[in-house]
């Protein structure tokens, strides 16, 4: 498996968030903005490829790795929550209502199942480079699933999709409002409680479900013709 | 802190701030343990001992240990360790006092140190800046919503699995439109208090 290949499995072979359904607590949670899934995304991203690379320079080693095995979900956790301290206090300095949005599930981010699993499935068997290619992919896999869940609940729910709203002079801004208002229905408040995560979450996986049916009856058909 | 504020707290701990349904803590095993009622019943009471002494004894260890030597920002990792150590000990002390019980909850018990449940209701305990009795109340109703919910959705899993479901929603995705009818319900709540 080249690189490119261990890159772009972790987006849609396995992504962590709609295939093998890791990591879902975050992403019902954190999803009301797209603002916020991609906060969360960039420090899932941080944690993860820095927790892999860790972790593989531990197990690189064949006699430290037989030493360490007995003990390892302890000394990945200890690892995985000092980077999850460090990513917190960077936030709460530099990004305070980033900060605020994510309250506590930033440092729930240890006990995010992806990368305890990424240490244990991946990292601990693997190079220093192979491990870290794979948590890029992981990461952005991860991301790109809650951007995808976040902008369905921001657009169906506030009607309008604002990023970097007071940062910036102009922030990117998406507005459905005036097809809303032709219509005549107001955005569908429901979208940004509860409800609407769950409801996202599974559509988005039925539709996943569908798509990769099509594909396997397709190559039903297809062995059944040669 | 009066008894009438307790009760309050109780009632919004077990339903209107529901764990799984509003605050979206452990998540993973609701989805994943909830096919079986028997499983899910017994996960429900692994998590509601486990939950109870993780906050009282991060609770204390924050107040007495990390607060007066200006360490609070050990705290996660402090958590972390304390849960994993208690999963573990708890492990040990039903094998070793009631076997059968083990063989019930026994499978559950490691799967809790992922549950963010645990560290979640530990980091809460302090971020809501509850005081003893408080924290009591919270660690245990919290959990008990989490019971509470969590058998109801077995309950309905066992009936889904039966019918006639269109062949993308099978699955996870039914089960999320379910608990996304639940939510809607337990919503609806928040007008008691």
């Amino acid at each position: 498996m080249n690189q490119k290949q261990n890159f772009f499995k972790g987006i849609i072979k396995e992504n962590p968030l709609f295939v093998t359904i890791l990591g879902t607590c975050p992403s019902l949670a954190i999803t009301t903005s797209l603002e916020n899934a991609i906060g969360m995304g960039i420090a899932v991203f941080f944690v993860l490829v820095l927790s892999n690379l860790i972790i593989s320079l531990i197990t690189v080693n064949p006699k430290m790795k037989e030493l360490v095995k007995p003990v390892r979900i302890p000394v990945y956790i200890v690892v995985i929550a000092t980077l999850v301290t460090i990513v917190e206090m960077v936030l709460h300095a530099f990004l305070v209502d980033l900060y605020n949005s994510l309250g506590v599930f930033i440092p729930l981010i240890v006990v995010n199942c992806i990368i305890l699993g990424r240490a244990e499935a991946f990292a601990s068997d693997n190079k220093p480079l192979d491990s870290v290619v794979d948590g890029m992919g992981m990461a952005v896999g991860y991301t790109l699933a809650l951007m995808s869940i976040s902008f369905f609940r921001e657009l169906l729910g506030r009607g309008l999709i604002t990023i970097w709203g007071e940062k910036s002079v102009n922030p990117i801004q998406l507005n459905l409002v005036p097809i809303f208002e032709f219509i005549g229905i107001e955005p569908i408040n429901m979208f940004l409680q509860p409800v609407g995560a769950f409801l996202t979450f599974g559509f988005i996986l039925a539709v996943l479900a569908a798509i990769a049916n099509k594909k396997s009856a397709k190559m039903a058909s297809e062995v059944k013709q040669a | 802190m009066s008894i009438s504020a307790l009760i309050s707290l109780a009632f919004t701990a077990l339903i209107i701030e529901n764990v799984i349904l509003t605050q979206f803590l452990g998540i993973c095993p609701f989805l994943g343990v909830s096919k079986k009622r028997s499983s899910a019943v017994g996960m429900g009471m692994a998590v509601v001992a486990v939950i109870l002494l993780a906050g009282i004894i991060t609770w204390t260890l924050y107040h007495y240990v990390l607060s007066p030597l200006k360490m609070e920002y050990m705290q996660t990792i402090v958590f972390i360790l304390v849960i994993a150590a208690l999963v573990q000990m708890v492990e040990l002390i039903v094998k070793k006092i009631s076997p059968a019980l083990y063989k019930a909850l026994g499978i559950y018990l490691p799967l809790i140190t992922t549950n963010c449940a645990v560290l979640g209701v530990a980091l809460l305990n302090i971020r809501k800046d509850f005081g003893f009795a408080e924290m009591l109340v919270y660690s245990l109703f919290i959990p008990l919503g989490f019971l509470l919910v969590i058998t109801i959705f077995s309950m309905l899993r066992e009936k889904i699995e039966m019918a006639p479901v269109p062949k993308a929603f099978k699955g996870t995705p039914i089960a999320l439109v379910v608990a996304a009818i639940l939510a809607m319900i337990f919503s609806r709540f928040g007008g008691l208090i």
